[in-house]
């Protein structure tokens, strides 16, 4: 990796992409290995350190590339290790495994068998990444960057013609053009409103005002949802560039990357990348010899989920508490120092230079009727596969959920779905058909927000998960609004009643005329929001709420106050070790015997029913066994 | 061109203002009543007290906004008194009074509003926030001595660090425009939040129009009450009248 | 083992803080000054410089200021908003606002348990109430002496790994309440270890 000198005109990146394109020709064995922040914490920085030890030992240094790499996206299977030119793929290395994947795969090219990636459901090895399950119903634009390429390395990113779509607009686009080519590719805001990114861009140019400035938006807030920090971290130099395109498209000379601080690895890579682009001229005065500077800064967020919504995100980059502000003026108009403003999100960024680069229309043959283009989501919580999706809208739930997701674990029933983050709703097993796209998922009574897929399975309480997030928001609020604030404090009291067994049917008519107030009353997208978990599992599973307060029953068994455990006279043979385990000590019994559990004293913890091999303990609500 | 350069219609009545003026003082110029506990004459405008939302844009398809942070646009349509805005405020106050029950101006408010329950568990909080006592104190006072600490239910108005601050003068500005403790209630029992001395009941012409009709006191008749009341636009005439009996 | 009440080192939050204030005040002039955490306002003036002094870097000046001192210390507070001329109130608001920020000193071991969604739903309720039950304190808190610090953290982005708890800037992946003592035992076996 070698630092990429000044780059001062469209021939010159142009001969450097060449040269770097024959260099890598050479095939080399290759290592890569994933160093997103998923397999990072399941060890991935020991397998590269190892993998760099027995290199160095056998003398290979030179002849192999070792390579960490940005998210793949399978972080459920971490750390990843893909080799090259065979294209092997082993998940869920350990350090342990090194020496084997260099002797025998590296050295000898034969396949560990052993290592290879198994296919839960039909039991098949999988000798690439691409023919797994997970990656084989994707369609990944971004993505498929992000396992290519070092994220620190800046001729990584111009080998796979990275820069291209850059100077292409700087050489023979006008800004007007740029804006037409976004907006008719379709190209939707992904941070969530859907707002079409071009109409935005086109507002921002044509106010007067100067400077004016853009803004990459990675505040991702949303819990359930990292896939603007796996870009960042995984191939900064893409937003770069689109944030490059998009400067010279509404006439900006500054722009701004707001990251959250609970980021630090994407801060740390942004910023090297924003370093090298500049040195290579990428970035800063006079743009690859052209006329056109433009200049980047990494600001960090302090902690506050309602930064993310674009008022509240100015008022933050300006130094002030991100307090959201009445629209309009729309930022567009008047946005940082009250100048004119682009607020995009990570994705959206990283979607402007393919689109450059391969034409509106090729964009826009992905996707549906009315959302264009691919959408990246996290698929998380209880699903076998969880990791970073990218599929073209309008694909279904179900395909998501099973085709790549591949089911539920432990084969437990599917029971829903969150989508949009805290602000969003909760879908039925009767909508997995329904296409994720802008309007199918607002006539649903939820929205696509970031992209957060949280899968929920029949061990999830409906109103558990309304708590959860009313409890969320009512946190994260930032105060101002009295409907949001009060409002969602007493949504949560109301909730908490329900799930401790307080609960009357009023409970629920309250909730509602409460819930429709709070999202009419309030101002910016988090208030008129923050009552849609709870609206929307009222409405799909209305059952579980009236089961809890007519039954005191949570059949999900996770509301404590509404459950207990009970140990199995017949299945307990008493090797004691829920008794050993037990963080109250309300576990007695003899060496061999039926042990107890003691109800007053348990807390709920679920240790017990966690270490019993035997199955002996179960949980009951209501009346029922 | 004319001062008057901006035409909107509030509730149907055509209406001219000058350029930047908010929906709310629009209002009240035409002796519309919009209830408001966080906005004053001389103080900016905040939005927090979310009583003084109006729907704006087409009937089918409104968009609500806090009248009092947002400025009159040309053609603008304005209704300030629908059935989801009332119910809106009614709720909001109903929060209100479960959560400050110990303020006259609140319970006013809810009387007028036709709050007759209340349905949350009773608090004792003195504050809802409405950021006056702030802004009194910064921008009239220009001392800066208190401010919004903390976030969400956190929220609170505060010194650093909830010490006493050099830059008070103690000249009580904050404490004369406070609406929750200018006026101290002495209705509520302790079981209960809503203080009853101030019944009231729906006005029918909200039933049967899905708005409400009439803006002057004495109004209509329409909302005549069996007592005999009639049912103004805003808490603060009822202050009056009780100020006179 | 009983539940601990929340509030129960108060000395230690919030409301305390001009006790804290006081005692540090008491203490700087017994010891040496910058060995008092929060009052090396040195650190932070080489900050302020590297910031320009600029009010609109606010933010930034205390997250560094932060990781420096490792929390906000009323001292430092009332430094930056003399020299950058900003209103102390507003520095105040900006604290207490981000969830980042530390009025309190932090615990040499700082424990961040992820209560983002897809954590959630797999457990982490369990992982934060053993924590607080083995520590005997509530998240925000830190131990008395110091040495523990609890925290919650809406999601960090690693969920496919979840539930996910943070020991001193390592992930821990798949974490369950079962295994928090065992957490526990190894970093006081460590401790034991150093203090050898």
């Amino acid at each position: 990796m070698s630092k990429v000198e000044a780059i001062r005109s469209f021939a010159e990146l142009e001969d450097l992409h060449g040269v770097l394109v024959e260099r890598r020709q050479g095939e080399r064995p290759r290592i890569s290995v994933c160093t997103g922040t998923g397999c990072v914490a399941c060890g991935a920085t020991k397998v590269v350190e190892t993998f760099k030890k027995i290199l160095d030992e056998k003398g290979l240094s030179d002849s192999v590339e070792l390579k960490s790499t940005g998210c793949h996206g399978f972080c459920e299977m971490g750390p990843l290790v893909t080799l090259g030119p065979s294209g092997y793929f082993y998940p869920s290395v350990r350090p342990g495994d090194v020496q084997k994947i260099i002797e025998r795969t590296v050295l000898e090219g034969e396949i560990v068998e052993e290592l290879l990636y198994k296919d839960p459901q039909t039991g098949e090895k999988v000798e690439h990444e691409a023919e797994v399950p997970f990656y084989k119903h994707q369609q990944r634009i971004i993505l498929a960057e992000n396992g290519h390429l070092d994220p620190n390395d800046l001729e990584d990113f111009i080998a796979i013609g990275g820069y291209k779509a850059l100077a292409h607009t700087l050489g023979s686009m006008s800004p007007d053009e740029v804006v037409d080519s976004v907006t008719r590719s379709g190209l939707a805001g992904r941070g969530g409103a859907g707002f079409l990114t071009g109409r935005k861009w086109d507002i921002a140019r044509r106010q007067p005002g100067e400077p004016k400035y853009i803004v990459c938006n990675a505040d991702e807030g949303d819990p359930g949802a990292y896939m603007d920090r796996s870009i960042l971290e995984g191939n900064p130099h893409r937003v770069i560039e689109g944030m490059g395109i998009g400067a010279y498209a509404i006439g900006a000379r500054q722009g701004f990357i707001y990251v959250r601080h609970e980021y630090p690895l994407a801060v740390e890579r942004i910023t090297k990348a924003i370093d090298d682009a500049r040195s290579a001229c990428l970035l800063g005065e006079e743009i690859l010899g052209t006329g056109f500077s433009f200049d980047l800064k990494v600001v960090r967020g302090a902690g506050a989920f309602v930064c993310g919504e674009e008022t509240a995100l100015i008022a933050s980059l300006e130094g002030h508490k991100g307090e959201p502000r009445q629209r309009p003026p729309f930022p567009a108009e008047s946005g940082f120092q009250g100048k004119p403003t682009i607020i995009n999100n990570v994705e959206t960024w990283a979607n402007v230079p393919h689109i450059i680069n391969n034409g509106p229309d090729w964009y826009a043959a992905y996707g549906s009727k009315d959302s264009k283009g691919t959408k990246i989501f996290s698929l998380v919580g209880k699903v076998n596969n969880t990791g970073l999706v990218e599929v073209p809208m309008g694909t279904s739930i179900r395909s998501i959920v099973f085709d790549i997701g591949g089911g539920i674990p432990k084969g437990k029933a599917f029971k829903a779905v969150q989508t949009g983050g805290p602000a969003g709703g909760c879908l039925p097993a009767e909508l997995l058909d329904l296409p994720i796209d802008f309007e199918a998922l607002q006539e649903a009574g939820t929205i696509m927000g970031s992209g957060g897929l949280i899968v929920m399975d029949e061990d999830t309480c409906m109103v558990d998960v309304a708590r959860y997030f009313t409890k969320f928001l009512e946190e994260e609020s930032c105060g101002k609004c009295y409907s949001c604030r009060k409002g969602t404090q007493r949504m949560r009291e109301l909730l908490d009643d329900i799930c401790e067994g307080r609960g009357t049917m009023a409970h629920l008519d309250l909730l509602e005329e409460l819930g429709q107030a709070v999202n009419t009353a309030s101002m910016c997208g988090l208030g008129q929001n923050a009552a849609t978990p709870m609206l929307s599992t009222l409405r799909y599973f209305r059952n579980e709420y009236i089961e809890h307060i007519k039954d005191h029953n949570c059949s999900a068994g996770v509301c404590t106050a509404l459950i207990r455990y009970k140990i199995l006279e017949d299945l307990c043979d008493g090797c004691a070790a829920c008794a050993k385990v037990c963080p109250v000590e309300a576990i007695t019994g003899e060496k061999d015997q039926l042990h107890v559990i003691d109800i007053e004293a348990c807390v709920k913890c679920g240790t017990c029913l966690e270490v019993c091999a035997k199955d002996a303990v179960v949980v009951i609500s209501g009346g029922g066994e | 061109m004319s001062y008057m350069n901006i035409s909107l219609t509030i509730n149907g009545l055509h209406v001219d203002v000058p350029e930047g003026t908010s929906i709310l003082e629009a209002a009240q110029t035409y002796g519309i009543n919009i209830p408001t506990l966080c906005h004053l004459d001389g103080l900016s405008s905040y939005g927090a007290c979310r009583l003084c939302i109006v729907e704006i844009g087409p009937a089918e398809n409104p968009k609500v906004v806090s009248s009092c942070t947002y400025r009159c646009e040309e053609g603008m349509e304005v209704r300030t008194h629908t059935k989801r805005i009332l119910d809106t405020r009614k709720i909001i106050l109903e929060l209100m009074v479960c959560s400050t029950p110990g303020s006259k101006t609140i319970q006013d408010l809810a009387s007028a509003h036709g709050v007759i329950q209340t349905r949350f568990r009773p608090e004792n909080e003195d504050c809802i926030l409405c950021g006056l006592c702030v802004r009194m104190c910064a921008e009239q006072m220009m001392a800066g001595a208190i401010a919004f600490a903390g976030r969400g239910p956190d929220r609170h108005i505060t010194t650093p660090f909830d010490e006493l601050s050099e830059l008070c003068r103690h000249c009580g500005g904050c404490m004369h425009v406070c609406p929750a403790c200018m006026y101290r209630c002495m209705g509520p029992k302790a079981d209960t939040t809503l203080c009853s001395a101030c019944l009231n009941l729906s006005p029918s012409c909200v039933e049967v129009y899905d708005q409400q009709q009439c803006w002057m006191p004495p109004s209509c008749g329409t909302c005549v009450r069996p007592e005999g009341n009639y049912l103004p636009a805003t808490g603060l005439i009822i202050e009056e009248e009780k100020a006179t009996e | 083992m009983e539940q601990p009440v929340c509030g129960e080192f108060t000395f230690l939050t919030g409301k305390g803080m001009s006790a804290m204030v006081s005692s540090n005040a008491s203490s700087a002039s017994v010891v040496e000054e910058s060995t008092v955490p929060g009052t090396d306002l040195g650190a932070v003036d080489n900050i302020l410089e590297q910031h320009q002094h600029d009010s609109t870097e606010l933010i930034a000046i205390l997250l560094d200021v932060q990781d420096v001192l490792g929390y906000l210390s009323p001292l430092a507070l009332t430094h930056i908003s003399e020299h950058l001329s900003a209103p102390l109130t507003e520095i105040y608001g900006i604290a207490t606002f981000f969830k980042q920020f530390r009025l309190d000193p932090p615990g040499r071991h700082q424990f961040t348990v992820c209560t983002g969604t897809a954590c959630h739903v797999r457990g982490a309720v369990h992982v934060v109430d053993e924590f607080e039950r083995r520590l005997g304190i509530c998240a925000g808190e830190t131990t008395p002496d110091l040495e523990y610090g609890l925290e919650t953290v809406n999601c960090i982005g690693a969920c496919a790994l979840g539930p996910v708890v943070i020991i001193d800037g390592d992930y821990v992946g798949q974490m369950s309440a079962m295994k928090v003592p065992r957490l526990l035992r190894r970093l006081e076996r460590d401790r034991e270890e150093a203090a050898e």
